[in-house]
């Protein structure tokens, strides 16, 4: 059998918050295979923020494993995670945050190039002006774009400038945490039809983290739901919203908010 | 008599008279519920705070305001004063900020009911825990005497509807009011409002950018774009055949439930394309 792109094993992240102990992962186990798109979905306190940022090595797991391309990553010095830094990308919730407001709209986008850890594991003559066009274009911003700063742009510009800089280093993999969230409704749909179309055109492995189910159930084939740190059910997404096993994940369904009429 | 009349109201700020809300009338009757929809910077905000005679002194407000026939817009402060928290109340999104860290909850809860009653009147203490029950908190003494911090956010959420429910008012103000809460959570306390608004027979102005919640608490609805109302009418109306191309947007992305997963969603562009700008 094939490795998986991603392989988490029994993975638990305790963190001490003045004195008394907060289990954020209590032993998880998850296979994504490449090109897979991954819905991670529960309530605040679930443990789908650490989950992620373990997966992305932004973070150190208190016991377990991560494995990514047959490495395992969990337990490499920084200064050897330079793959996993180029080839795994992530955009949060709030463009408003994540971006820093003093810096031009093509630095920020071309920063993960200029990283001597990320630089490494790309391709030593990439051209950084010329990557730059090609992912504003790909984002469907103008392509003068890059000498502005983030806040001459509107929310949903901001998340477009935020996907852009984790396309730059051509990952494999594209971790959105909350993507559309911050985000008015009216654009939403933009930036929805947007992730749809890159993940299909670069092939790219995708992980949604949301509390909103029906983002995940449209951008997502697969779907685990997490609660207290530990994963209570998973499957595939069309499966997990015909018939949920769990009363947990009923709950969650049962809770999104429909229109009345 | 009609509860709130707004009409013709337009506020600008600051000296170069930025524009937030243009020529907007709406009216809402005792008891009633009216949802305002629209996305940030479209002018909700700002006029629930000139309802409630909250606007920072650099905005500049022409129009009409009428409280039970009353005109609110010039009136003084000391009069408002008397209104507000006490026959017009407001939920805002984040609990946090709303609540003092420092205090205890039922304290707090007690300060807005005492404000307007004098410390002479009917126990207060019994009085905010009957209040706490009312809007769903389970164990009202031990949540009266912790603090804000011992609380989830659906838990402070409730606190601040007990704060604004606690002097019986005729209209609650709910900006955002679930906004920043997990679903499940988010489901539990608009039932919650919902039920306690009939109980206590308050009217109800509610500010969502989420159509499905507005649709949860609202008969009628107000659509807002760039400080102007687009579209008005009952909920079911107005979601089953919205008129305005940006409403047709809004709701064709509120029904994610509809559409094949991964196929391309329609975006309000499209409907202005399609019907063209009115």
């Amino acid at each position: 059998m094939s490795e998986p792109l991603y392989r988490v094993d029994d993975l638990h992240r305790t963190y001490r918050n003045g004195g008394r102990e907060v289990r954020a992962l209590a032993g998880v186990d998850l296979a994504l295979e490449r090109g897979q798109r991954l819905g991670i979905v529960g309530e605040s306190g679930s443990g789908k923020s650490t989950l992620i940022r373990l997966m992305a090595g932004l973070d150190r797991p208190t016991a377990g494993q991560v494995w990514f391309e047959g490495t395992r990553v969990d337990t490499l010095p920084e200064r050897r995670l330079g793959f996993l830094r180029a080839e795994v990308q992530l955009v949060f919730q709030d463009p408003r945050s994540s971006l820093n407001p003093r810096m031009r709209v093509g630095d920020i986008i071309t920063e993960p190039l200029r990283s001597r850890l990320v630089r490494r594991a790309l391709p030593p003559d990439t051209d950084h002006r010329a990557r730059l066009a090609e992912v504003l274009a790909a984002v469907d911003l103008p392509a003068d774009a890059g000498d502005r700063f983030p806040h001459e742009f509107s929310g949903g510009q901001r998340q477009r400038i935020a996907i852009a800089r984790a396309l730059a280093p051509r990952p494999t993999v594209l971790i959105a945490d909350e993507p559309v969230s911050a985000l008015d409704v009216s654009v939403r749909a933009q930036v929805l039809n947007l992730l749809t179309d890159l993940v299909a055109a670069r092939e790219l492995t995708l992980v949604v983290v949301s509390h909103d189910l029906m983002v995940v159930r449209h951008l997502c084939d697969r779907l685990v739901v997490l609660q207290g740190g530990l994963v209570v059910e998973q499957g595939a997404t069309a499966g997990v919203f015909a018939a949920p096993a769990t009363g947990y994940t009923r709950s969650l369904l049962a809770a999104i908010p429909r229109i009345r009429s | 008599m009609t509860l709130l009349e707004i009409d013709g109201l337009d506020i600008d700020f600051g000296r170069r008279r930025v524009p937030a809300v243009r020529d907007l009338s709406l009216r809402l009757e005792a008891g009633g519920r009216l949802g305002i929809i629209g996305e940030s910077g479209s002018g909700k905000t700002v006029t629930a705070l000139a309802v409630m005679g909250l606007l920072p002194e650099n905005a500049h407000v022409r129009g009409s305001i009428r409280w039970q026939g009353t005109e609110l817009l010039g009136l003084p402060e000391r009069d408002l004063a008397a209104l507000r928290g006490n026959a017009m109340s407001m939920v805002f999104q984040e609990p946090m900020t709303a609540l003092d860290p420092t205090m205890r909850v039922g304290r707090q809860v007690a300060e807005a009911y005492l404000l307007h009653r004098g410390e002479a009147t009917t126990p207060a203490r019994e009085r905010v825990l009957a209040m706490l029950a009312e809007v769903g908190l389970d164990d009202p003494e031990r949540v009266a005497d912790g603090y804000p911090h011992q609380l989830s956010g659906g838990q402070r959420q409730r606190v601040v509807m007990a704060m604004a429910l606690v002097n019986s008012p005729d209209l609650v103000i709910c900006d955002e009011p679930t906004t920043a809460l997990d679903v499940t959570v988010q489901a539990r306390v608009l039932a919650t409002l919902d039920r306690v608004l009939d109980a206590e027979r308050a009217a109800c102005l509610f500010i969502s950018h989420d159509l499905a919640v507005v649709s949860q608490v609202c008969e009628q609805v107000v659509v807002m774009l760039e400080g102007r109302i687009v579209e008005a009418g009952p909920v079911s109306e107005l979601f089953g055949d919205p008129r305005h191309p940006y409403t047709a947007g809004l709701v064709a992305t509120a029904r994610l439930d509809l559409v094949e997963p991964g196929s391309r969603l329609p975006t309000v562009e499209d409907f202005y394309a399609e019907r063209g700008t009115p």
